[in-house]
């Protein structure tokens, strides 16, 4: 006889509590990062000894801006999928990993919130 | 009383393995300088945003940043970010190509590694010496 409610089974994530979603979340932001971080490298390859007006002039081309904020998001989402892993695998104490997880995600969105209320001051 | 029929140990019986004794296979090398080189490209993502907020913010707050990729410690910090990234790149491809099934017997694996570590260092090489070509003496004044 199983003690499992009927609700818990149809969800059926066991004692795991979540699915296949941060596998595939990390899988499918991985694939985006790979052209979206090679334009980053040849961009910023670009502006090398450029003025910080040649900079933001180089943003304010929509497409540029698109990208920008693209890699942001998604490097964000990704690093902190990643720095998640890192911390359960490593962190045991209950109370430190809790901490350790909301400083995680706290940071990815001050770095992503940051960037891109600077590429709208840039770009408007 | 009886002797002990047993022969004391002649030398000092092996433990368990310790990760300190252990020969590092080379996927062990390349999957925790996965997790390192994410780690550092982490860290390196608040020297994006302070890329951005410096170029939003106008000349004198982008000259501390221009100094700071200038200075040796700057130009190892930027290195340093740019191999992180180039690796996590070639080893990340490496590691969405075992997850759709392909490269996972021991000496593909062992070849690949090799392969990621040493692409990833003429690559890193390769664009960060451009764009110190770039900076000094290249086509720009």
């Amino acid at each position: 006889m199983s003690l499992e409610t009927p609700l818990h089974r149809v969800q059926g994530l066991g004692p795991a509590h979540s699915g296949v979603g941060h596998f595939w979340r990390q899988r499918v932001t991985a694939v985006a990062l790979i052209p979206l971080s090679i334009w980053l490298v040849i961009a910023v390859l670009g502006l090398v000894g450029t003025t910080e007006a040649e900079v933001a002039g180089f943003f304010q081309r929509p497409w540029n801006a698109i990208l920008m904020g693209l890699f942001v998001v998604v490097a964000c989402i990704h690093m902190s999928l990643g720095l998640q892993v890192v911390i359960d695998d490593y962190v045991h104490s209950p109370g430190q990993r809790i901490f350790l997880l909301l400083l995680n995600r706290a940071f990815a969105w001050v770095i992503a919130a940051a960037c891109l209320i600077a590429l709208l001051r840039i770009t408007i | 009383m009886a002797e002990n029929p047993q022969t004391p140990a002649l030398r000092a019986r092996p433990l368990s393995p310790f990760t300190t004794i252990y020969k590092w296979p080379i996927t062990m090398a390349t999957s925790i300088t996965h997790r390192l080189t994410g780690i550092a490209i982490s860290v390196g993502m608040i020297l994006l945003a302070w890329w951005l907020i410096a170029v939003a913010s106008g000349p004198e707050m982008y000259q501390p940043l221009v100094a700071f990729v200038a200075n040796p410690v700057g130009e190892v910090v930027l290195f340093g970010f740019l191999w992180s990234l180039v690796y996590h790149l070639f080893n990340g491809i490496r590691h969405l190509a075992w997850d759709l099934g392909y490269g996972f017997a021991v000496s593909t694996a062992n070849k690949t590694g090799v392969l990621v570590i040493a692409l990833s260092v003429i690559v890193a090489a390769a664009v960060f010496g451009y764009g110190w070509w770039l900076l000094h003496g290249g086509p720009r004044p």
